[in-house]
Parts: structure tokens; sequence; C-alpha cells
């Protein structure tokens, strides 16, 4: 049972429900894995704080041009729909940062003057926090290439269990690598005319990849009521509505979870454990 | 000698575009026989990336010897300088006015990138 926690706009409490949701599952007698997708900043380590026991690099191929073989035919040049070469009159030069690793160029070259190396883009690092299995993927500083390390994050996650993926923010490539083949989407907003342009894209993309999607509204008590008009106009189930609280805000800001630290919050997030459960038993029976 | 000048428009009157990558054209300057020809950049603007290398590839396969514009990135610069163009920045007026000053030798080629890359 995979469900992902997505949210369109960021900022509005995707990583504390995912770690609280994730903290609580083990308890009920599933094994449950934690994994953060959000590779350019993943935070869900500061508050489950898990001991790393492995990390692999994740790379991306990047051509190596043979000078002797090339015949300056330009073929490489022409598909790379990246500008990663620089056919010139005399020589092919790569520029390795703006390259995506999609092979193009090899597969073209009429000479096989173009061979393959791996640049190491970033890392997937796996552990544990307690009972809960932890994931998380690591784009390195200065790299722009998210998808391949949420891919590589994806590819490590156990087959086996409950697994809560910790979606980027927006509704981008990383968000749909992340949310691809999940059984569930559970969306975090918040009732602000922002929350609700985000979700209105997220709630899209999601459609358009054929996922199921309820709805959390965080700090339900302030803002407008646009967001659950419009989740009525839609037909999108809202399943948890969690109040503004300062001593929420106070305990995130500590880098703690407020399941732990904040009384009556575990009660409200059992509820979505417990309709996670449900989704898992009725999964299973089909 | 031939020239290429970053240019908001096709004519020698267009002013310059102080872009290089994403220069809406490029005019290439004969400064012999002051004949001219404009190369439309509309893909280079349009690129999600790589716009620098790939008009350097572009305006050093057109044969020029000089490359005259606004600001000039490392990617490009790295290009340009591999394909053996030399690079003036800071380059402002129409392109006419740049031909002007090139012949009268009141501009001097850079040796480095003067803005930073937008990727990298």
């Amino acid at each position: 049972m995979k469900v992902a926690i997505a949210s369109g706009k960021g900022g509005t409490g995707k990583t504390t429900v995912a770690t609280c949701l994730a903290h609580l599952l083990p308890a009920h007698g599933q094994p449950t894995t934690y994994v953060d997708c959000d590779v350019e900043e993943p935070n869900g380590h500061i508050f489950l704080g898990p001991r790393i026991e492995r990390s692999e690099n994740v790379s991306i191929p990047i051509p190596v041009i043979d000078h002797e073989l090339c015949t300056n035919c330009g073929n490489c040049c022409e598909i790379c729909r990246f500008n990663a070469l620089a056919c010139l009159p005399k020589k092919v030069m790569v520029f390795p940062s703006l390259c995506h690793g999609c092979g193009g160029c090899a597969l073209v070259c009429p000479e096989g003057a173009i061979t393959e190396m791996p640049r190491a883009i970033g890392v997937v690092e796996r552990g544990s926090a307690g009972d809960l299995g932890f994931l998380q993927g690591r784009l390195a500083v200065g790299e722009a290439l998210a998808t391949p390390v949420v891919r590589a994050v994806k590819r490590a996650v156990p087959e086996r269990g409950i697994v809560i993926l910790d979606a980027p923010p927006g509704t981008s490539c990383p968000v749909v690598e992340t949310i691809r083949g999940v059984d569930w989407v559970v969306m975090v907003t918040e009732p602000t005319p922002f929350g609700l342009n985000d979700l209105k894209l997220a709630v899209g993309a999601v459609r358009k990849l054929g996922l199921t999607t309820s709805i959390v509204i965080n700090r339900s008590d302030v803002g407008d009521s646009g967001v659950e008009d419009y989740c009525k106009e839609e037909g999108l189930d809202v399943i948890l509505k969690i109040p503004h609280s300062r001593t929420v805000a106070e305990a995130y800001a500590r880098g703690e979870m407020p399941v732990l630290a904040v009384p009556g919050y575990a009660d409200m997030l059992e509820k979505l454990a417990d309709a996670v459960l449900t989704r898992m038993r009725e999964a299973e029976k089909r | 000698m031939k020239i290429a000048v970053t240019s908001r428009g096709p004519e020698m009157t267009s002013d310059v575009d102080p872009r290089f990558g994403r220069a809406k054209w490029f005019v290439i300057v004969d400064t012999e026989t002051g004949e001219s020809e404009a190369i439309d950049n509309t893909s280079g603007v349009e690129a999600g990336s790589g716009a620098g290398v790939q008009a350097a590839a572009r305006v050093a396969g057109s044969g020029v010897e000089y490359v005259l514009t606004g600001h000039c990135g490392p990617n490009a610069f790295r290009t340009l300088a591999a394909a053996g163009v030399k690079i003036i920045t800071s380059v402002t007026g129409t392109v006419e006015e740049a031909v002007g000053k090139i012949k009268d030798g009141e501009l001097s080629p850079t040796d480095a990138a003067d803005v930073n890359g937008h990727w990298t």
C-alpha cells in the first residue's frame, strides 16, 4: 500500500502530516516505511531522527566523445533537446551540467564515438527510526535534475507493508514521478486562495494520472471557505481537518513531531492512519 | 573580417540585444564589404536550457571572428573560446554603431564570462 502525501502549495504541512502518520502506523502491526521524495530539500529526517545505514550514489550517464573517431557530423547536437553538446566547426564539446542523461547522442552517433560515463547527482539513503523504515533521496547541491533521484528512491521502496511517500511541493516532474503508481494520494492543503489555487493544479495532475485523492485541510479554522467549497463541487473527500495551533508550530520549529509534542494531535492523526489501514484492507480483499 | 552582433531586430539600425544566448537575432556583418545577414534566433529565445551553448555553436558555425554583445555567460564563453571566436561584451547602441566602434578600434575582447550561468 503506497500513499503519497502531496500538496500543490508548499508549506501546508505535508511533512508534518507524513512524518506523524508514518510514526503512528507501525503500532498498528504494519511494517511501514517513510520515504522522503522531496529530494531538493528532504527534511523528514529532522523530525524522525533516523539512523542511516546505507547510502548509494544516484548517477546519470553523460557522453564522452572520442575525438579520434568523431567525424563532426553533428547528429548528436541535433538530437540533444537540452543543448548539452556544442558542435563547433572542428570539435564537439560536452556540457555535463546541462545533460539529462537520455543517451540519445550515443544512439545516433554513426561512428560509435560516444561512450557514457556516470555522473553522480545525488544519493539514496536508507535506515530506520525505531520500528519505522526510512528512505530518502538527496539531490547534490548545485544540481538541477531532481527527477532521476526521485526515480532511484522509488526503486528502493519495499514491496510489502505500508509506504508513506512525502512528495515535493508543486506539480512538476519530481511530483509526478513521486505519485506515479501509488495507491492513494493525500493532499494536504490550507484554506487560503494560495492553497486553493495550487490544490486545483495538483488535483488536475493526480486525475490525469488516474489516481484517487483525498484532502486534509490543515489550519482549517483560518482563511476562507474556498477550499471546502471546491472540494464539495469536485466531490473530493475531506478526510481530516486540523485546526491551527501555535503549539504545533512551536513543536515544528524545535524539530519535534506534533504527535509526540502536542496533546490531542495523535488522536487526530489516528483518523488518517485508520483511513490508510481501511484502504489497505479493502485493496487486499480485491 | 566577419563579426556577429546580437540584435533585437534584423536590421543594421536595430538595437544591440544585451543577451547573448537568448538574443532575438544575430546580425552577421562583413566589415570589408559592408554586407550583412540576419540569423533568427527564436530557437535560442525559446530554449529550455543551454541557449548560450546553442547560440555559440551557431555563431561559430557562421565563421565569425568576433561576437559583439551585452553579456556572455560561462558556457557560451567556453564554447566561443573553443571555436576561436573572440567576445566583446558591454556593447550598446545600434548594430551599425557597434560595427563602427570595432572598426575604429574602440572595442577590445574580454577574457572571461561577465555574468553567471542560469543553470549551473
